[in-house]
């Protein structure tokens, strides 16, 4: 996907990571879509489900590439300066080709607005680069940390290639080559590379001059060096052999040393792989909070998935633009939030997305199959909150067994569906059911 | 003939697009081998494609139990740590 000059500018002046005053009013949205990874890193560990530390490689929620897109439309709606999402793990997001394309192929149909940019340990990047070039992506990490086989078989303890573990300088020797091929061949192609260098004392500190040098001859974008982060805590092998991250001086003193041209990236903040917001505060847990009460949790749980054990509970679907009352037509709705409703109990339990199937003010019903799309994604629910809804889609919903409303336009949500559940439940007490979506 | 995921997979997903025979499916957050399925990848590739990714040691198992990759063959961190 080509794009203009100017757009490509646009691009790169909007991206908080790429320029650092971008980061003050420009959003970024980190997908963790990509859990595999095809090496080991000495300072990473590979249990990726943490919700309360903030470095890279940890997410609290591993997404399918649907759930991705949802995410992004949830978000966008409650953060418009959102221009970037990427795609950095909690693995390699290269090694996860299938969901890492579906999603970035997603996100260039629906989003085409959004910067997409992703990381990667380069391992698999020469094979990836027409795919790269193909989604229109610009801005790419490599992480190297060294040109040295021999130092990087202190950081690398193993690479799986060509259907084998190797280890050692074998395996070293490989990886630094498809580094660099990979740098060579997305420079060539005129995607802006940034190259993240993680800062290992001991290790790495006398390598990364010479790094500097030739990313700068073979036309990087930016050199990010980075201190280690390696809490004993956290698991991994440098945390608990008693290697430690620089100090601050350290971290200049390298960074002074380096004299490429390549210009150094200094406002890194070694985020999550699920981070929201802007650089220097990630939004994605008081968003959270922030949905948990009334205003919807992500959680973005597929219909198929999903189980309900409940006496009298009610699944419903909401069409809402705000996220706080029933107001969105239903042909308009791309995400539904649902929940689960009980007595004055109204819990969020997830959100589902559908194509918008009506693309016209009132001229509903004309599009079956993207009807059935979204009948398809309500599927197991009991009923939809909307504000309108045309005349084929209700009879759709009601021969689907799920009884579309919009008595409650404009209503706020937990009211309206207390409301609803008083006036259906106590009248049509239903037996204990047990519904397992197929 | 077949090898087992056991207890400390973190369900990463390397393994399952790896399996030649298909005998790789998620089970809740962690994922398990089907056992008929399972041919030890033997005649397809010099060595088992699951074992050869997998970060975790000791999440994958022979028919004895015996892990594929024991502790500290893959992290480096001392068996006895």
């Amino acid at each position: 996907m080509p794009l203009c000059a100017s757009s490509d500018r646009q691009r790169t002046t909007q991206h908080p990571c790429y320029t650092p005053e971008a980061r003050e009013h420009h959003a970024r949205l980190h997908l963790a879509v990509a859990p595999a990874c095809n090496i080991q890193c000495h300072y990473c560990n590979r249990k990726y489900d943490c919700t309360n530390e903030s470095r890279p490689g940890v997410v609290s929620e591993l997404l399918t590439p649907e759930q991705a897109l949802a995410r992004v439309e949830a978000v966008r709606k409650r953060l418009p300066n959102l221009t970037v999402v990427g795609i950095a793990g909690p693995g390699d997001a290269l090694a996860n080709p299938e969901r890492l394309w579906t999603t970035c192929r997603g996100i260039r149909e629906r989003f085409a607005d959004l910067t997409l940019c992703l990381s990667t340990n380069g391992l698999a990047l020469p094979e990836q680069v027409g795919q790269i070039q193909k989604l229109g992506i610009h801005h790419v990490t490599i992480t190297m940390n060294t040109l040295d086989p021999t130092v990087a078989a202190n950081i690398y303890p193993w690479i799986f290639w060509d259907h084998r573990r190797l280890k050692g300088v074998e395996a070293t020797r490989i990886l630094i080559a498809n580094q660099l091929a990979g740098l060579d061949a997305l420079v060539a192609a005129g995607v802006l590379v940034k190259v993240n260098s993680v800062l290992i004392p001991g290790v790495n500190h006398d390598h990364l001059a010479e790094l500097n040098l030739e990313i700068s001859h073979r036309g990087a974008f930016l050199h990010n060096i980075m201190p280690m982060i390696s809490d004993p805590a956290h698991g991994t092998y440098y945390g608990l052999m008693g290697y430690r991250g620089p100090d601050e001086a350290q971290l200049q003193a390298v960074r002074d040393g380096c004299a490429g041209e390549v210009t150094q990236m200094t406002h890194c903040r070694q985020c999550r792989a699920d981070a929201i917001g802007l650089l220097d505060e990630d939004q994605g847990p008081t968003l959270e909070r922030e949905w948990m009460h009334g205003h919807g949790k992500i959680i973005s749980i597929h219909p198929h998935t999903m189980e309900t054990e409940a006496t009298d509970t009610l699944r419903i679907a909401v069409a809402s633009q705000t996220g706080s009352h029933v107001d969105q037509h239903f042909g308009h709705a791309r995400v539904f939030t649902l929940y689960d409703v009980h007595d004055g109990d109204v819990r969020q339990v997830g959100m589902v997305e559908t194509d918008r199937y009506c693309h016209g003010d009132d001229a509903c019903g004309d599009n079956d199959s993207l009807l059935e799309r979204a009948l398809r994604a309500l599927e197991g629910c009991d009923a939809v909150l909307c504000e309108r809804i045309g005349f084929s889609p209700w009879q759709a919903l009601e021969t689907a067994g799920i009884q579309p409303v919009n008595r409650y336009a404009g209503i706020e949500i937990t009211l309206a569906l207390k409301q609803y559940w008083a006036t259906t439940r106590q009248r049509h007490p239903r037996q204990k059911r047990i519904r397992r979506a197929v | 003939m077949a090898y087992a995921i056991v207890a400390p997979c973190t369900g990463c997903w390397a393994c399952m697009p790896l399996c030649p025979n298909k005998a790789i499916h998620p089970h809740g957050k962690k994922f398990t081998i089907r056992e008929p399925l399972c041919t030890e990848c033997e005649g397809e590739f010099d060595d088992p494609q699951c074992a050869s990714i997998c970060p975790v040691e000791e999440a994958i198992v022979d028919e004895t139990g015996k892990p594929l990759n024991p502790r500290g063959s893959l992290t480096g961190i001392p068996a006895d740590y």
